[in-house]
């Protein structure tokens, strides 16, 4: 019993550490490929805090109740903390140096 | 399979450098920097240097680039255009390149186990630790006690350096006045709600942590100079967000020099103390009766002093160039 | 299991590395860094467990705290100039405060 719960937790990390994985690469390909800063910046603070739960919850689970859990626990917390402030912090920077958002154009009804 | 992510990380490096090298916009080149560093960090860890790995992102990647952006804020961003020709500085930068390379043909390879290395000094170091001092990071056992000489001359060299980043730039307690006498470049991140209400979260964490960092050194990668380093950031968020009088004001500027000179003659007193109690400079051993903890005790001290003397002189050279702003 | 999650963050890292180097302005690049500097943090705590050494999780604790401070430094130290022309290609705009 003991053993198919191990192996549940392995099944369930592997898939937690390979979603995170995959939104790390979206993440990349996203700032690589998109037009513009503003819309790099989504792609880049998004998916960071998205891989970050997956990651970080993928490998909690490997630890089992221990030390390293506690501070991959902090780690978690303290870059999801500091994300999107790093992220706010950039768009402001950015707008008040004089790099305006691209919008389509002077009618733009539709969002 | 480490090897192939180690020679990912140093190709990655290669192109950094090369990308550093050819830009003109000097801001560009600070972000390159810092994320030079971050891979140098990546790379000691993937080579099991974790002290190194640590010392290298929060000086590197952390205190640095702020420093850099403090003296880019006083300056211009663009590079001068050159004047003098290339051909000189191109034929000394090849030459010792290919001296280098040469050099290198000599050495044994990378974790070679017939390296005279790993065959005469690194086992000496391993056996002796245990039976002399009993801790479990022997990187801070030979940083603090065996080559005490050499952290000495480090210590020193950091206090030199703040020194003459003072003399270059000016320790004066009175900044210059901003153009139209307002208090304009003081406010800091005031205005900006969300930073402010995050790092006021993180500070007593960042501080904390170095202090932890500082006095777990010899169980697990840390010692003074991270902790020293560690604790620079959190002040300097601090300057960050309130404005850099505040920061002054909370930790003034005598403080902060008592503090790097403090460190300094701290390492130089507990080599005289040994001098003192019977034994060599530098010897913990004579410092209590049990030798074993004479050095624990010598080894905690010193790093006190590192820690102090490398933090009080960052704050120091921050607090030159964020000072200068608006004049 | 570890391997595969470090070979996506190292490519995620060469990714931005690229972005960095092209990026028309210079906020591009300081974005770059910043997702960096989160990346190098992942990477960090994956390989400390691939190692099997877990008590290197101190050297990403010591960096996700630190890598807010550098970009906290762009925005305080750049925020007070006079908006430029937008900061495009190498950097034309010139710092008149």
């Amino acid at each position: 019993m003991s053993d198919y719960w191990a192996l549940a937790l392995d099944v369930l990390s592997v898939v937690l550490l390979t979603s995170g994985g995959a939104f790390v690469l979206i993440g990349g390909i996203g700032a690589l490929r998109l037009p513009n800063l503003y819309t790099r910046m989504h792609a880049a603070s998004l998916t960071d805090s998205m891989a970050t739960l997956l990651i970080f919850a993928g490998i909690m689970l490997q630890a089992g109740l221990s030390l390293a859990t506690i501070k991959l626990c902090a780690i978690m917390l303290f870059l999801l903390l500091t994300g999107p402030t790093a992220s706010y912090a950039l768009a402001n920077a950015a707008l008040l140096s004089g790099l305006e958002p691209e919008t389509i154009g002077e009618e733009d009804d539709a969002e | 399979m480490i090897v192939m992510f180690a020679v990912f990380l140093l190709s990655l490096l290669v192109i950094t450098a090369l990308a550093i090298v050819q830009t003109r916009n000097l801001f560009v080149a600070v972000m390159l920097t810092s994320i030079f560093s971050l891979l140098m960090a990546a790379n000691f860890f993937i080579l099991d240097a974790a002290d190194v790995a640590l010392t290298e992102a929060a000086v590197g990647a952390g205190v640095t680039t702020v420093i850099f952006l403090a003296a880019l804020a006083l300056t211009g961003e663009r590079e001068r255009p050159r004047r003098a020709g290339i051909i000189g500085p191109l034929v000394v930068v090849v030459s010792t390149t290919l001296v280098l390379l040469y050099a290198t043909f000599d050495k044994p390879r990378l974790g070679d186990p017939l390296a005279p290395v790993h065959t005469h000094v690194a086992p000496w170091y391993l056996e002796k630790t245990p039976e002399l001092i009993e801790i479990p990071n022997v990187v801070t056992a030979i940083l603090g006690s065996f080559r005490a000489y050499d952290t000495l001359g480090e210590v020193f060299v950091v206090f030199a350096a703040c020194i003459g980043v003072l003399f270059v730039l000016g320790a004066g307690s009175k900044a210059p006045a901003a153009i139209d006498g307002s208090e304009r470049d003081s406010l800091g991140l005031r205005h900006h709600l969300i930073p402010q209400v995050v790092g006021r979260l993180l500070i007593p964490f960042i501080v904390l942590f170095g202090l932890y960092v500082q006095f777990h050194g010899e169980y697990g990668p840390g010692g003074g100079f991270q902790a020293g380093a560690i604790i620079a950031t959190g002040v300097i968020l601090y300057a960050l967000i309130e404005g850099e009088k505040a920061a002054l004001r909370a930790i003034p500027r005598g403080a902060l020099l008592g503090l790097v000179a403090g460190g300094a003659m701290l390492y130089g007193l507990v080599g005289l103390a040994g001098i003192l109690m019977g034994g060599n400079f530098l010897d913990y051993s004579v410092l209590m009766e049990d030798p074993v903890k004479g050095q624990q005790y010598g080894i905690i001290l010193i790093e006190a002093g590192v820690g102090m003397a490398v933090c009080g002189s960052l704050l120091t050279i921050f607090h030159a160039f964020a000072a200068r702003e608006g004049s | 299991m570890y391997y595969v999650v470090s070979i996506a963050i190292l490519v995620t890292m060469a990714l931005a590395l690229i972005r960095a180097v092209r990026g028309p302005s210079v906020y591009d690049r300081v974005l770059a860094a910043n997702m960096f500097g989160t990346k190098t943090v992942l990477l960090l705590s994956v390989v400390a467990f691939l190692f099997g050494r877990p008590d290197f999780l101190d050297l990403a604790l010591a960096y996700a705290l630190i890598n807010l401070v550098g970009i906290l430094a762009v925005l305080e130290f750049f925020q007070n100039r006079v908006p430029t022309v937008a900061p495009t290609g190498t950097g034309e705009g010139d710092n008149s405060v």
